[in-house]
C-alpha cells in the first residue's frame, strides 16, 4: 500500500512543471523502478564484487591441484566439488568471474570507441567519408560474428589478449550503425546550426554537441554488447582458443566438464549456470536501460 | 522498386567482394601456412618447397587472389590444399547439414515462442504470461553450447534414449534416424531462438491488439478468436519475420559450435577446420557462401517486408 502511495506521489511530482530536473535524473528515477533491470545490476555488481575480492572470498587457490581429491562430488569442503586435477571449482568459477569481466570490458570498450567514433564521422560528413565507412561495416557484418573472431584469434594466436581485441573487433558495426543512425536524426537540428553560426568547427561540434545527444542508444548498446561479448568469450574458450590454462574461464571450464560429463556431470553444469546468470543480468539490465533511457516514455 | 533492388545487389557484390578479400588476405598474415601444418616441425626443406611449388603457394600473394577470383567467377571454388577436393564439392556436402540444422531449429523456435507470444499477449499481466516472459528472459541468456551440454547430460548419459554422435543418414534416406541425430543440436539453437520469437511476438501483439482496426472488428460481432487469430496475428507478424530473417543468418553462421559438440558434419565445422589447418583456399570458399547467405537474407527480408506490408516503398 505504502508502496503504491509513494508512487502516485511520484506521478505527480513528476507533473509539476517549475521542479528542476534533468534527462538523466528522470531516466535514472524510472531506472530504479525497473525491478528486473534492478535484478540485473545487483548480479552485476555481485560479479565486480567477485572479481575484485576473488582472493579473499575463494576459499581455496584456483590453480592448486589438490592430490587425491579428482572429482569429488559437491560436499561441505568443495561445495561445488572438484575437478580433473582436484581443484575448488568454487573458487575457480569465482576467478572466472574475473576473466569474463575484464573480456566484457575491455572488448566493449575496444568496439564502443571505435565503433562511436567511426559512426559520428560517417553519419556527421556524410558523403564519401560515409561511403567507405558504412561499407566496411558492411562487410564486417556479412561475416558471421563468432566465425569472424576465430579468423581473428587465427591470425593474432590464442589467449585472453587477443580474444579481447577479437571481440571488440567483431562488434564495432553494432556501435557504428546505431551511432550513426542517432547522428543522421541530431545533425539538421537547431542547435548544431547554432553552434556551427558561433564558429565552432567539426570536430568540437561533434564532440560537444553532437556525441552528448546521441549517447543514449550507445549506453543501451554497450551494457547489451557486455553480454555478447561474455558469451563470445565463453564460446571462444569452449572451443579452445580464448583463455588459455590454467586461468581460469567458465567457457574452458565447460569444454573440460563436457569431456567428463559421463562420470562428474556437475563439472560442466556450474560454470554454464554462471555464464548463463552473467548473461541473464545483462541482458534485463539493459533492458531496463532501454526502457529508461527511450525518448518515447519521457514526460509520460 | 526495381531501382533499389539494382542498387541493393550492386553494394552486395561489392561486400562480398570485401569479404573473400579480408578472408583471403587474413590468411596471409597468419604465422603458419598449411605447408607448416602438413608437415609438422621436423621437415626436408627441398620436400617444403616442392609442396609449395606444387600448392602454388610460392607464387605472389595477389597473383594467387585473382587466380582464386577468376575461378569463382567461372563457378569454380578451387580445391582444398590439403586434401586436393573440389571447394564445391565440400560445400555441396556440408552446406545441406547446416541448412537442415538451422531449418529445425527455427521451426522449433517459431512453434514455440509464436502461440506462446500470442497467448501471453492477449492474456496480457495473466499468470501464464508472467511465467512465460520469466522463463523467455532464461531462455534468452542460454547459452547454445551449454544447452547442447545440458540436453546431452539428459538425453544420452541419464536416459540414454538419443546419440550424442555419430553418423549423420542423408534425411531423404532415413528420416527417422536422420532426426535422432538432429534433434538435440536443433533443439540446443531453436530453444534460445523460440525466447526470441516469444518476446517479438508478445510485444507486437500488444501494439496491434489496441489498434483502432481490432476495435471495429470486434464492433462487427467477431469471435475474439477470429480477430485475433486472422485481424491481429497477420500484422503482429511481420516484425516476426525480420526477426526470423536475422535469426536464421545467425544460425547459420552460429551453428559451427553446436556442430562441433554433436560432431555435426556441416558448413561451420568445415570453416573451422578450415581455420585450423590454415585451408585459405576452403575457408574463402565457405566464407563466400556465408556472406551470401547473409546478404541474400537480408535482400530477401526486404522484400518480403515490402510485399507484406503495402504501406512500405524503397525509393
Amino acid at each position: 500500500m505504502s508502496n503504491s502511495n509513494s508512487l502516485s506521489l511520484g506521478a505527480e511530482a513528476a507533473a509539476l512543471p517549475d521542479r528542476h530536473r534533468s534527462l538523466a535524473g528522470d531516466a535514472f528515477r524510472r531506472l530504479r523502478r525497473h525491478r528486473p533491470a534492478m535484478l540485473g545490476l545487483s548480479i552485476v555488481a555481485l560479479l565486480v564484487f567477485a572479481a575484485v575480492a576473488a582472493p579473499w572470498v575463494s576459499p581455496f587457490d584456483p590453480v592448486e591441484m589438490g592430490a587425491g581429491e579428482a572429482f569429488e562430488g559437491p560436499s561441505g569442503r568443495h561445495p561445488l566439488g572438484t575437478d580433473e586435477y582436484g581443484r575448488d571449482l568454487l573458487s575457480r568459477i569465482i576467478y572466472g568471474s574475473r576473466t569474463s569481466l575484464a573480456v566484457g570490458i575491455i572488448s566493449v570498450s575496444i568496439s564502443l570507441l571505435i565503433g562511436t567514433t567511426l559512426g559520428l564521422v560517417s553519419g556527421y560528413f556524410l558523403g564519401v567519408t560515409d561511403m567507405v565507412v558504412s561499407r566496411l561495416m558492411d562487410i564486417l557484418f556479412a561475416f558471421p560474428p563468432l566465425l569472424l573472431a576465430l579468423v581473428v584469434i587465427a591470425v593474432l594466436g590464442p589467449g585472453i589478449d587477443r580474444t579481447m581485441v577479437a571481440i571488440g573487433i567483431v562488434y564495432i558495426p553494432l556501435f557504428s550503425r546505431v551511432c550513426r543512425g542517432s547522428v543522421l536524426a541530431e545533425r539538421g537540428k537547431v542547435y548544431v546550426d547554432a553552434a556551427r553560426a558561433v564558429g565552432s568547427g567539426n570536430g568540437r561540434i561533434m564532440r560537444r554537441h553532437i556525441l552528448p545527444n546521441v549517447l543514449a542508444p550507445i549506453i543501451v548498446q554497450a551494457s547489451l554488447c557486455m553480454s555478447y561479448a561474455v558469451l563470445a568469450e565463453a564460446a571462444l574458450s569452449f572451443l579452445g582458443l580464448g583463455t588459455q590454462p590454467p586461468m581460469p574461464s567458465w567457457g574452458s571450464m565447460l569444454n573440460k566438464g563436457v569431456a567428463v560429463m559421463y562420470h562428474s556431470p556437475w563439472v560442466s553444469i556450474w560454470p554454464g549456470l554462471a555464464i548463463m546468470i552473467v548473461v541473464f543480468a545483462f541482458n534485463v539490465f539493459g533492458d531496463g536501460l532501454r526502457d529508461a533511457l527511450d525518448p518515447r516514455l519521457i514526460g509520460t | 522498386m526495381r531501382q533499389y533492388l539494382a542498387r541493393r545487389l550492386l553494394l552486395s557484390i561489392f561486400v562480398i567482394f570485401g569479404v573473400t578479400l579480408v578472408a583471403f588476405g587474413s590468411m596471409q598474415f597468419i604465422p603458419s601456412d598449411v605447408v607448416d601444418i602438413m608437415l609438422g616441425q621436423f621437415r626436408d626443406p627441398a620436400a617444403e618447397a616442392a609442396l609449395r611449388h606444387n600448392l602454388g603457394l610460392d607464387q605472389p600473394p595477389l597473383q594467387r587472389y585473382l587466380r582464386w577470383l577468376g575461378g569463382v567467377l567461372r563457378g569454380d571454388l578451387g580445391n582444398s590444399l590439403r586434401t586436393t577436393e573440389p571447394v564445391m564439392d565440400a560445400i555441396r556436402q556440408r552446406l545441406p547439414v547446416t541448412v537442415e540444422l538451422a531449418l529445425l531449429a527455427t521451426v522449433i523456435g517459431l512453434g514455440i515462442g509464436v502461440p506462446a507470444g500470442i497467448v501471453a499477449a492477449v492474456r496480457q499481466y495473466s499468470l501464464a504470461d508472467k511465467l512465460s516472459t520469466a522463463v523467455s528472459m532464461v531462455g534468452l541468456s542460454m547459452p547454445d553450447f551449454w544447452l547442447a551440454t545440458l540436453l546431452i547430460l539428459a538425453f544420452s548419459v541419464t536416459w540414454m534414449l538419443l546419440p550424442p554422435g555419430g553418423l549423420l543418414v542423408s534425411p531423404l534416406e532415413d528420416l527417422g534416424e536422420n532426426l535422432k541425430r538432429m534433434i538435440m543440436p536443433a533443439l540446443s539453437m531453436g530453444l534460445p531462438a523460440s525466447a526470441v520469437y516469444f518476446r517479438m511476438t508478445r510485444s507486437s501483439m500488444l501494439e496491434v491488439i489496441r489498434s483502432e482496426y481490432m476495435l471495429t472488428a470486434y464492433s462487427k460481432g467477431l469471435s475474439e478468436r477470429r480477430a485475433i487469430l486472422v485481424h491481429a496475428l497477420k500484422n503482429a507478424l511481420i516484425p516476426v519475420i525480420t526477426v526470423t530473417g536475422m535469426e536464421v543468418t545467425w544460425m547459420l553462421g552460429g551453428s559451427f559450435i553446436v556442430e562441433c559438440i554433436f560432431s555435426l558434419p556441416g558448413l561451420g565445422r568445415a570453416t573451422v577446420e578450415a581455420i585450423y589447418e590454415r585451408d585459405y583456399v576452403v575457408l574463402q570458399g565457405c566464407l563466400l557462401v556465408y556472406s551470401l547467405i547473409v546478404v541474400g537474407v537480408s535482400i530477401g527480408i526486404d522484400m518480403l517486408y515490402a510485399w507484406l506490408d503495402p504501406r512500405i516503398r524503397y525509393e
